[in-house]
């Protein structure tokens, strides 16, 4: 657990709370400002989530549902570093993820899109980041699918990423997304993130990360807020 | 310096990732609402509901719970203080948490921190409770105080006995004339 003060949300980073182009947010996002808070205990610890919270398979989407074969789709590996604000590998931090299958369907059982469920994928796990702040897992790369938000809308091919961080104020619910999409441009989820930092939810595909007769990589770096340049004016307990 | 990656909303899928069990998917969750388990010295429950600009109930919220143990301590040892539910699987759309009062420090009134997450949130909000049955501590709370008097009672579970038992109630209206005060932390 670390107590050291947490840097604020850069909101140049991240979305607005209400972004009508993504309809949902209309009667959902608060409309009243957000009342600022100075950090104390509460905000600069959180949770700990580390190895002892993985299971061996739980990195690797491709082997941690199979009944009967391998999953259908493009088998990639996913990696990057998680680091702080000034460059700081964040350590031993649980990073959750879950996704659509090759086909774009969500294991979910309110996703109706008619397209396959993959009996060998899952789409959930999990990993940890270690000493250097690096991840890796492993997965298929998942569809584009439909959903309802205004007519023939897609979602791009996303992964869904969540952190914490060293504290509660670092949790980051965030997705990752494939270059070269053409439904980016065209996605007000991805939109709703500021010109200047939506960019950062692209993975980077890397040859070198790539392995060869067996799967495409792809980099994706996460930066967490970090520690705060002002004085700890927390209480003390 | 690097900045910080943008956050993007959990969407409407994200039980069989982040709360499996809860949502009967035959595989594992590392967390859930039981913050405190059966047994625990003064465990009370808190329910609510999360309601929309419309008042009509949020079925697919992410609601998480962080907080202190009994005696003010975060992260102590044998308690996590932290728990997590949708709000998707109880009948009537709230989420339980069964934990335990947190203890006050520093001249706070005791609260618990909490984290919502939905589709139509593009970044998540926070927001804090307190309790109804610590109106002198209440009073005194710094943060209590920097929010407008009328919109305090947002922040306010309200005690009731419940099967014998103390239960809190504490609903999250994301906008409208009771909308919940949020946080920037």
């Amino acid at each position: 657990m670390i107590n050291a003060p947490v840097s604020q949300r850069d909101w140049d980073s991240h979305p607005p709370l209400i972004h009508p182009p993504y309809t949902s947010t209309v009667l959902r996002g608060p409309t009243k400002p957000l009342i600022p808070l100075a950090h104390g205990l509460a905000e600069s610890t959180g949770p700990v989530y580390g190895h002892e919270s993985v299971h061996a398979l739980d990195g690797d989407l491709t082997r941690n549902a199979r009944r009967n074969g391998e999953p259908l789709g493009e088998r990639i590996v996913v990696t990057g570093r998680v680091l702080d604000e000034d460059g700081r590998p964040v350590r031993n931090t649980l990073i959750e993820i879950w996704q659509a299958n090759a086909a774009g369907r969500y294991v979910h059982k309110t996703d109706q899109h008619d397209a396959p469920l993959d009996p060998n994928f899952l789409g959930a796990g999990r990993c940890v980041t270690n000493d250097e702040g690096a991840y890796k897992f492993y997965t298929i790369k998942p569809g584009a699918y439909p959903w309802g938000n205004h007519f023939n809308a897609w979602r791009p091919n996303h992964i869904h990423l969540s952190l914490f961080g060293n504290s509660i104020a670092s949790r980051l619910v965030t997705q990752m997304y494939f270059p070269g999409d053409p439904l980016l441009a065209l996605d007000p989820i991805y939109l709703g993130a500021p010109e200047g930092a939506r960019e950062r939810l692209i993975s980077r595909f890397s040859i070198d990360v790539t392995e060869p007769d067996f799967c495409l990589g792809y980099v994706f770096d996460i930066v967490l807020r970090g520690r705060s340049e002002t004085p700890f004016e927390g209480r003390k307990s | 310096m690097s900045r910080q990656t943008p956050s993007q909303t959990v969407g409407p899928y994200f039980a069989y990732g982040l709360a499996a069990q809860q949502y009967h998917y035959p595989h594992g969750q590392i967390v859930d609402g039981e913050i405190a388990g059966e047994g625990a010295e003064g465990r009370i429950r808190i329910v609510g509901r999360v309601l929309d600009g419309r008042g009509e109930l949020i079925p697919d919220a992410l609601i998480e719970f962080w907080q202190a143990d009994s005696a003010g301590r975060y992260g102590a040892e044998g308690f996590g203080g932290f728990g997590r539910q949708g709000t998707g699987t109880d009948p009537n759309g709230r989420f339980v948490f069964e934990t335990v009062k947190p203890g006050a420090s520093g001249g706070a009134a005791p609260f618990v921190t909490i984290v919502v997450f939905m589709r139509g949130l593009l970044t998540h909000v926070y927001t804090r409770l307190y309790f109804s049955d610590e109106e002198t501590a209440n009073a005194a709370d710094p943060v209590l105080a920097s929010v407008p008097a009328e919109r305090r009672r947002t922040l306010i579970a309200s005690r009731e006995t419940r099967d014998g038992r103390v239960q809190y109630r504490f609903d999250i209206h994301m906008q409208g004339d009771y909308e919940t005060v949020f946080f920037d932390l």
